[in-house]
């Protein structure tokens, strides 16, 4: 059962905007949702399955988004002593490419400066560092155009040799190019989860000094962690870039990061399927309230709604139901149930 | 025969505070060894030390002729020096068997050259399959069997106890320091044990251990060493150490009062 | 020269704000273990709430700076009651969570309430500044630096002259053992995270007259407190006194001599040199014995 819910859940996706009929409102949101849950799943990583929160979340995201436009738009800045630095266009898939590797290179970056010492640092340098990179964003006008923002990033092309290429400029076009790549996380996450890496991870989150008695090098494995989980949040960046073609420096606000820790939090860390429902939710939220609320008004609901999810249901959504589901079994038939797995197979 | 591991005029002081003054003892492969001593004595210190959970003030400890001062745990662990917690034995949230999916790591990192990549593509299907025979292996042999899908944190005392030492061994170790592995135990609990800890040397791994079940260690030790204040005050066979003044002295010199209060100035730091 | 003495001078201004601050968090670190995510959303109250006694109520400025901090008192003394005490014993992601939703609704509140546009505090003090040699120093400036002292003062005094300081002492040592001893800790706690919510507002109170009040103006402050908090050792009081300043220190002459887009950058920077080269903080404690 646990293993058809993704299935299912992706064949309602695939489906979805063929049963809305495609409205570009209604798209626009999934595909931002789509985005911001691919970054909450890059979060869950982190947070749910090695117990690291990184509050700086967007910065890896802003950084794949800036990266990549940067690559597909081509630059021309001066670095000091008379040198310049020109760079020519390149195809939006490879600054997509870039995007990935530049935030995965400043997630490695972070945890081996981090993970000397853990627990709060961790949280506080991933917070320092989204500031510091907004402002270089704000104030390195000749590379990033600062407040001006960058304009007309190139959408995505897709090429398969002797197939032709795509360019995806729809937004149905970009709602299954976010869907596929939010596939591919998810797999991505599962199957490290599911390893010897995975199990590392989460010794080090349970007893720490257990795990590092039975050889698990704990530096070693939570940087590995944060280099992937910051490359997924670069991918998603990307994506934001290429899909609204326009990106300026308030990419880096706090509250993005917040929006992806609510997500995982509500939805279930340390579960595969947490963030995905947590996302929807989160993400569409903000629609279906736009019309009744003012933004700072949704805001504070969003503060309470967080706070009410760690009083009422402190492991989220996801292992809250499946909790209430083995119940429910266990009033029909009398096999002992084992607790909700922490992670679904 | 050489030494498989050295303590050399270790000390540990916390600020002011004499942990463990000038410790020097060797223990020699295939040996059991038990370091015993009143509460306060600086046992558990000296196993932190060992293991590189603590940094000694002076001194150097030898594993199989290497320095361990100054290597993290896991590097210590790769040299084949293992060891159990006294409190904290388990993974809590995990199933037993996975506790010892846990605890084969290194034995993992054995089995490919790129283990995070073959996983990402799904070839680690066939190492995977050898760590899961181990693990019930070695579930087996502590006789957990049974109790392999429920979760760690659910056990009874003892069996996490078991599941510490399941853990432990499967780093395959050279050698093994138990931490006051029986307490809380009843007594046919550690009979087991006991039997356990000869199988655990018969497989050629040196053991030295922590305890305060003075019967038990009299009956399964080679040796034993007492530390009294952070010192070394006795080594010998069980039968020297019975009748050796200044143990009795140890031992019997502190009313059950300042016995307790001394265990309760010494958090024992298995943290 | 002459730009170095001002630099100098503005740093000990800033510094004791800063200081202020820093202490602050670094209080709530050390005794309950608890990352203050709201440490800069109390910031935010503490300077709004002067903007509303001295603008909007027309209370005396010096009036009201004892109301804004006394007001940091109430609301860190309600927060600790509604949203920590329930979540007592949990870990420090769970309390740090709590503390994020708190900061953002505080947050948004303000905004609420007062909108986004900036607000300035009108201050008693002249406008001409005091010219001492090269130097010039305004003197709502010399009050704040002023204040802040007397402030820090007044902490330390606390901490270490009354019975309360002495519970609190007990319970940054280890919590339980001062339960054993008949210290009531929830008591402790309380009053720790406010006195510490308090010490936030103060800084408020006293930036927001020389700049200007917005809503959002907590953010920086806040990650200018840990980039203080860590220089100085976590839950270490002098560190993070000292670290105040050296964060002042770094800002003026960053800004200075750098540029000054890069102003808020200098906490960063002191972060990732404290990390490389001394993890735990320049004046760190150990974090436990044994």
């Amino acid at each position: 059962m646990s293993r058809l819910l993704p299935i299912a859940l992706l064949a309602g996706l695939v489906v979805l905007p063929l049963a809305l009929g495609s409205s570009p409102y209604v798209l626009n949101a999934l595909i931002t949702t789509g985005i911001l849950t691919i970054g909450a799943m890059s979060l869950n990583l982190l947070l749910g399955f090695t117990g690291q929160l990184s509050l700086g979340h967007i910065a890896f995201f802003g950084i794949g988004a800036y990266v990549s436009a940067l690559t597909s738009l081509g630059f021309d800045v001066e670095i000091g002593f008379g040198y310049r630095i020109v760079h020519e266009p390149w195809p939006a898939a490879i600054g997509v490419l870039l995007g990935i590797l530049a935030a995965g290179a400043c997630g490695y970056l972070i945890g081996r400066l981090s993970f000397r010492v853990r627990g709060a640092y961790f949280v506080i340098v991933t917070v320092s560092f989204a500031e510091v990179v907004r402002l270089v964003a704000l104030n390195w006008v000749e590379l990033t155009q600062g407040p001006l923002a960058l304009t007309n990033i190139p959408a995505v092309t897709l090429g398969i040799p002797g197939l032709g290429t795509w360019t995806l400029r729809t937004k149905l076009q970009n709602y299954y190019l976010v869907l596929g790549t939010g596939t591919l996380c998810y797999l991505i996450i599962a199957r490290l989860v599911g390893s010897r890496f995975g199990r590392a991870m989460r010794g080090l989150k349970e007893n720490e000094s257990l795990a590092l008695s039975v050889g698990i090098n704990a530096a070693r494995t939570l940087t590995i962690a944060t280099v992937i989980s910051a490359a997924m949040a670069g991918a998603a960046g990307s994506l934001y870039a290429h899909y609204l073609r326009i990106i300026d420096p308030d990419i880096f606000q706090f509250a993005t990061t917040v929006t992806m820790v609510i997500m995982v939090v509500a939805g279930g860390k340390g579960t595969l399927l947490g963030p995905v429902v947590g996302g929807l939710i989160f993400g569409l939220l903000p629609v279906a309230l736009r019309p009744v609320m003012a933004p700072e008004a949704q805001w504070m609901v969003y503060g309470i709604v967080l706070i009410a999810i760690l009083f009422v249901m402190p492991k989220g959504i996801v292992p809250g139901v499946s909790v209430l589901l083995a119940r429910l079994r266990s009033t029909r038939s009398v096999p002992v149930l084992e607790a909700s797995p922490a992670v679904p197979r | 025969m050489s030494p498989i591991l050295s303590v050399e005029h270790v000390g540990v002081r916390f600020g002011g505070l004499v942990a463990i003054a000038d410790l020097h003892f060797d223990v020699r492969e295939g040996e059991i060894v038990s370091l015993i001593g009143p509460n306060g004595a600086g046992k558990t210190t000296a196993f932190n030390v060992m293991t590189g959970f603590l940094k000694p003030s002076q001194g150097e400890v030898r594993f199989r002729g290497t320095g361990l001062t100054g290597l993290p745990s896991h590097e210590i662990t790769r040299l084949g020096l293992a060891r159990t917690f006294q409190r904290t034995s388990v993974f809590p949230d995990d199933t037993v068997f996975d506790n010892v999916m846990i605890g084969l790591h290194r034995k993992g990192a054995q089995a490919s050259r790129a283990p995070l990549f073959d996983a990402l593509i799904g070839r680690a299907g066939a190492a995977e399959r050898r760590l899961r025979a181990r693990a019930e292996e070695l579930l087996d042999w502590v006789g957990l069997s049974e109790r392999s899908q429920e979760k760690a944190g659910a056990l009874a005392y003892g069996e996490q106890r078991l599941v510490g030492v399941a853990l432990a061994l499967a780093t395959e170790p050279a050698m093994l320091l138990l931490d006051e592995p029986v307490s809380g135990m009843n007594a046919s609990e550690t009979q087991v044990f006991v039997r356990l800890i000869r199988q655990i040397r018969e497989r050629g791994v040196t053991i030295l251990l922590v305890e305060h079940d003075m019967p038990m260690v009299m009956e399964v030790s080679d040796r034993i060493v007492v530390l009294n204040y952070g010192r070394l005050i006795a080594e010998g066979p069980p039968a020297g150490i019975r009748s050796d003044p200044a143990v009795i002295e140890a031992y019997l010199g502190q009313g059950s009062a300042a016995r307790r209060a001394a265990a309760e100035a010494q958090e024992p730091a298995d943290a | 020269m002459d730009q170095l003495i001002q630099h100098l001078v503005n740093t000990l201004i800033l510094g004791g704000t800063y200081a202020l601050l820093g202490i602050g968090l670094t209080l709530i670190f050390g005794i309950m273990n608890v990352v203050n995510f709201t440490h800069g959303a109390l910031y935010t109250v503490g300077a709004y709430l002067m903007y509303l006694s001295v603008a909007a109520l027309g209370l005396n400025f010096f009036l009201a700076l004892p109301v804004a901090i006394l007001g940091g008192l109430l609301f860190g003394a309600a927060i600790e009651l509604l949203l920590l005490r329930p979540f007592r014993g949990s870990d420090i992601d769970t309390t740090m969570l709590v503390m994020i939703g708190a900061g953002i609704v505080l947050q948004s509140a303000t905004l609420w309430i007062f909108g986004g546009v900036a607000k300035a505090i009108p201050s008693p003090f002249p406008e001409a500044p005091l010219d001492i040699g090269p130097v010039s120093v305004s003197w709502l400036r010399l009050f704040v630096l002023g204040a802040a002292l007397a402030l820090i003062a007044i902490t330390y005094a606390l901490i270490n002259r009354t019975r309360l300081g002495l519970a609190m002492r007990a319970a940054f040592q280890d919590a339980d053992t001062a339960a054993l001893m008949g210290v009531n800790v929830r008591l402790v706690y309380t009053a720790t995270f406010a006195i510490g919510s308090s010490l936030a507002a103060a800084a408020g109170a006293l930036l927001g007259p020389v700049y200007v009040v917005f809503p959002q103006m907590g953010g920086l402050a806040e990650l200018k407190a840990f980039a203080i908090v860590i220089l100085g050792g976590l839950g270490n009081l002098k560190g993070a006194a000292i670290g105040g300043f050296i964060l002042a220190l770094a800002e003026e002459l960053g800004a200075g001599y750098v540029s000054s887009g890069y102003r808020d950058a200098m906490g960063f920077l002191i972060i990732i040199a404290v990390l490389l080269y001394k993890p735990t903080g320049l004046f760190a404690k150990a974090e436990r014995i044994g």
